[in-house]
C-alpha cells in the first residue's frame, strides 16, 4: 500500500462516513449488486455509532467471551500484571461503574453485578481536545480514533479520559509473557505496537470498514440476541433507537458533559 | 564572557564534577528507562503521570519566580534589585532546562517528540505550555546575557531588550497560568478540577521560587567576593513571607470547597492525601511533613525580628522549600489520579531509577545554574575591583 497508516485510516474513515468504502468494495467483488448489498451491511455507512448494553442479559461468561475475542482481533496480550496491564473493553462491578449512582437500596439484581466498559467513544471527547500531536481524533463517524504511530506517549490523554478507558504500554507488548500469551500475536492481520504509546477501543473501524460488526459484538451475539447492540444513533430506524426507545438506560458519568455513547438498560 | 566559567577555585570544579558524576548515573538509568520503557517506574495505567511531571510543575514555578525580582526592579524602579536581577533570569533558564528534561524523560516515545510541532493541536494546553516554555528560557537567556554584558562593559543596555524585559514580566505569569491548566481543564480530576489552581500555582511559585533564590544568596555572598545585599534579601523575604501567607490561604480555600459542600468526589483526593482512603496512606507522612514546614515557615517568616535575621531566615526558606516541594512536586499529580475513575486505589510510589533520573536532572540544572552564576559573579566582581 502506497499510503502511511495514518492516511489509511483517515481514508477508511472519510469513505466510511461517505458509505463509500463498503460500496466500492462490494463494486469490486460483486460489480452490479452493490446497492442491494449496501443496503444488508450498513454497517459502513453510520453517522454516529453508539452501542447499547442489555444489563438484564448479561452474564459474566458472556463478558469474558467478548473480552477474550477483542484482545484476540488486536493482540492485546496478557501482562500478568495489574500495574501495567492493557485493555480495550472490561469488566467491573455496578458499585464502581456508577460510583456516584450507587446507593444502599440499588436495585438488588445489579449489586455486585459486572458491567461491560470500553471507551464510550464520546460526543465531546477531552480525550482528543488535549492531545498535542492529533494522535487521537475523533472520525465523521463518531469513532474517537488513535493512531499508535503517531503517538508520543505524553499520556495527557489518559489523565482527560474520566473513564479510565485508555491504555498505555509500559512495557514492550511484543515481549508480553510467553506463558500467558502462548500465541501472540494474535491476529497477524492486525498492527503490533511499540512501548511508549497509548491505545485503546476503536469500535473495531477496521472491521467495520469491511462491514462487519464489532468483535465484542460479534462474540455476544454468538452467546444470545441483543446483548450487545451496535449501530448508528443518528438513524431513528436503527436498532439502536429502537431500543434506546423502548428501554430505560444510563450511561456513565453524564454530568461530566462528554456525551458518552455507550447505553447500558437497566 | 563564557571564559568566566573556566577559570574557578578547587571547590568550583570539585563541585561541578560532583554533579556530572549524578548526571552520568541519572543518565545510565535514562538509558536503562529506554530500552525497557516506562515500565521501570511506579507508573501504571491509573496513576499515569508521577515524579517527573511534578517535579515539571515545581520547576516552572521555580523559573516563573525570577519575575518576583525582575518586575520590583523594572515597573517600579527599586533600584537595589538591580544588583540580583540577573541571578533570578539565570535562575529562571537551569529551571526551565529541568522542566525540559523533565518532559522529555516522562515521553512513552521520544523520537517522535517533533510530532507536536508537525502536527499541533491548538486546543491543547500541552502545546501551548511548550511554546510558552521556550519563549521564557529565550528570553530570559537573551535579556541575562546582555544585560551582563553591558554591565561588563560599563554601557547601558540597548532599549531592545527593555522592551524584552517588558514581555517578560506577563511572559512568566504565564508559563505557570498554562501549566495550571493542564490540569485544571480535566474532567472528572476532582483534585485538579479548581479555578484557583493557576493562583495556588502562582502563590506556591512566588515564595518557593524566591526563597530558593535567597538561599542562592546567601551561598553566593559566602563562596565569592560578592554580596547581593542585606536590603535585598530583607526584600525578598518578604516577598516570601507574603507569598507563603497567599499560598496557604488557598490550601484553606481548596479544603473549605470541599468539606463544607462534602460532595465525595472532591473530598476523597484530599481524604486520601492527608488520612488515606480504604487503607491506603502511603502519602499521608508526607502531606502532615509539608503541613508542619508549612507552619515553621509561617511562624518564621511573619515574626518581624526572626525573619529579618539572616540564619533565621534560611532555615525558613528551607522549610517553605520542602512544604511547597511537597505539596506541588509530590502530593500534586497522585491526588489528581486518587481514586481513579473507578473510586478505586492504585497507589503510586517513584521507583528507584525513576528518582535517579529526576537526581540526573537536578545536577543539571545545578550544573547549568553553578556555570551561569559563575560568570554573573565574576563580571560583578570585575566590576567592583
Ligand atoms: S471514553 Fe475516554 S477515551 Fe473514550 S472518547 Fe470518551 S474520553 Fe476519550
Ligand atoms: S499519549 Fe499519545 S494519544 Fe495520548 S495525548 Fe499524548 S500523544 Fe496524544
Amino acid at each position: 500500500m502506497g499510503m502511511d497508516r495514518r492516511q489509511f485510516l483517515k481514508v477508511m474513515g472519510l469513505s466510511t462516513a461517505l458509505g463509500l468504502g463498503g460500496k466500492a468494495a462490494w463494486d469490486f467483488f460483486a460489480p452490479g449488486q452493490a446497492e442491494a448489498a449496501l443496503k444488508e451491511a450498513p454497517l459502513t455507512e453510520g453517522k454516529k455509532w453508539g452501542m447499547v448494553v442489555d444489563m438484564s442479559k448479561m452474564t459474566d461468561q458472556v463478558l469474558d467471551e467478548c473480552i477474550a475475542a477483542c484482545h484476540r482481533e488486536h493482540n492485546v496480550p496478557d501482562l500478568g500484571n495489574s500495574k501495567e496491564e492493557v485493555k480495550w473493553i472490561w469488566k467491573e462491578t455496578y458499585e464502581h461503574t456508577f460510583p456516584e449512582q450507587e446507593h444502599e437500596y440499588s436495585v438488588e439484581k445489579y449489586r455486585h453485578k459486572n458491567f461491560l466498559l470500553i471507551c464510550n467513544h464520546c460526543t465531546n471527547p477531552p480525550c482528543c481536545r488535549v492531545c498535542p500531536t492529533k494522535a487521537t481524533w475523533k472520525r465523521e463517524d463518531g469513532i474517537v480514533m488513535m493512531d499508535q504511530h503517531r503517538c508520543i506517549g505524553c499520556r495527557f490523554c489518559m489523565a482527560a479520559c474520566p473513564f479510565g478507558a485508555r491504555s498505555f504500554n509500559w512495557g514492550d507488548p511484543r515481549k508480553a509473557p510467553k506463558e500467558l500469551n502462548p500465541d501472540f500475536p494474535t491476529n497477524p492481520q492486525y498492527p503490533t505496537r511499540s512501548k511508549g504509546v497509548v491505545e485503546k477501543c476503536t469500535f473495531c473501524a477496521e472491521r467495520l470498514a469491511k462491514g462487519k460488526l464489532p468483535a465484542c459484538v460479534e462474540a455476544a451475539n454468538r452467546m444470545g440476541p441483543n446483548i450487545l447492540t451496535f449501530g448508528d444513533l443518528d438513524d431513528p430506524e436503527s436498532e439502536v433507537r429502537k431500543l434506546l426507545r423502548s428501554h430505560y438506560t444510563i450511561r456513565r458519568k453524564p454530568e461530566l458533559g462528554t456525551g458518552p455513547n455507550v447505553y447500558y438498560i437497566v | 564572557m563564557l571564559d568566566k566559567a573556566i577559570k574557578g577555585s578547587q571547590a568550583y570544579w570539585g563541585w561541578l564534577i560532583a554533579l556530572v558524576v549524578l548526571m552520568g548515573i541519572g543518565f545510565a538509568c535514562y538509558l536503562y528507562q529506554w530500552f525497557e520503557g516506562l515500565r521501570i517506574t511506579g507508573m501504571s495505567r491509573d496513576v499515569s503521570w508521577g515524579f517527573y511531571i511534578g517535579q515539571l510543575t515545581y520547576f516552572v514555578g521555580v523559573a516563573a519566580s525570577g519575575v518576583m525580582v525582575v518586575l520590583p526592579y523594572y515597573l517600579h524602579d527599586y533600584k537595589a534589585f538591580g544588583r540580583i536581577t540577573i541571578m533570578g533570569e539565570f535562575l529562571a533558564v537551569a529551571a526551565i532546562v529541568m522542566c525540559g528534561l523533565f518532559v522529555m524523560v516522562d515521553l512513552g516515545y521520544l523520537p517522535r517528540m517533533l510530532n507536536i510541532m508537525l502536527y499541533p493541536n491548538p486546543k491543547s494546553i500541552l502545546f501551548w505550555d511548550m511554546i510558552v516554555l521556550n519563549v521564557y528560557m529565550l528570553l530570559n537567556i537573551i535579556i541575562g546575557w546582555n544585560v551582563l554584558s553591558a554591565e561588563r562593559k560599563g554601557v547601558p543596555y540597548q532599549k531592545w531588550i527593555k522592551v524584552l524585559i517588558y514581555i517578560s514580566i506577563p511572559w512568566a505569569f504565564s508559563i505557570h497560568t498554562v501549566t495550571a491548566f493542564l490540569y485544571a481543564g480535566l474532567p472528572g480530576r476532582h483534585y485538579w478540577l479548581t479555578a484557583i489552581m493557576a493562583a495556588r500555582f502562582l502563590s506556591s511559585a512566588f515564595c518557593s521560587g524566591p526563597a530558593l533564590l535567597i538561599l542562592l544568596c546567601l551561598i553566593v555572598k559566602k563562596f565569592t567576593k560578592f554580596d547581593p545585599g542585606k536590603e535585598q534579601i530583607r526584600t525578598l523575604g518578604g516577598i516570601v513571607a507574603y507569598a507563603m501567607i497567599i499560598n496557604v490561604f488557598f490550601f484553606f480555600l481548596e479544603l473549605f470547597t470541599a468539606f463544607y459542600s462534602q460532595i465525595p468526589g472532591h473530598m476523597h483526593p484530599i481524604q486520601y492525601l492527608f488520612v488515606g482512603l480504604e487503607g491506603h496512606n502511603r502519602l499521608a507522612p508526607w502531606m502532615w511533613t509539608a503541613a508542619f514546614f508549612a507552619l515553621v515557615a509561617l511562624i518564621l517568616l511573619i515574626v518581624p525580628a526572626t525573619r529579618r535575621r539572616p540564619d533565621v531566615l534560611a532555615v525558613a526558606c528551607v522549610a517553605v522549600i520542602i512544604s511547597t516541594w511537597i505539596d506541588k512536586g509530590f502530593g500534586l499529580v497522585p491526588g489528581g489520579f486518587i481514586p481513579n475513575p473507578f473510586e478505586r486505589v492504585t497507589e503510586y510510589w517513584p521507583t528507584v531509577p525513576e528518582i535517579f533520573i529526576s537526581v540526573g536532572i537536578w545536577a543539571t540544572g545545578f550544573f547549568i545554574l553553578t556555570v551561569l552564576y559563575k560568570v554573573a559573579v565574576s563580571v560583578k566582581e570585575e566590576v567592583a575591583a
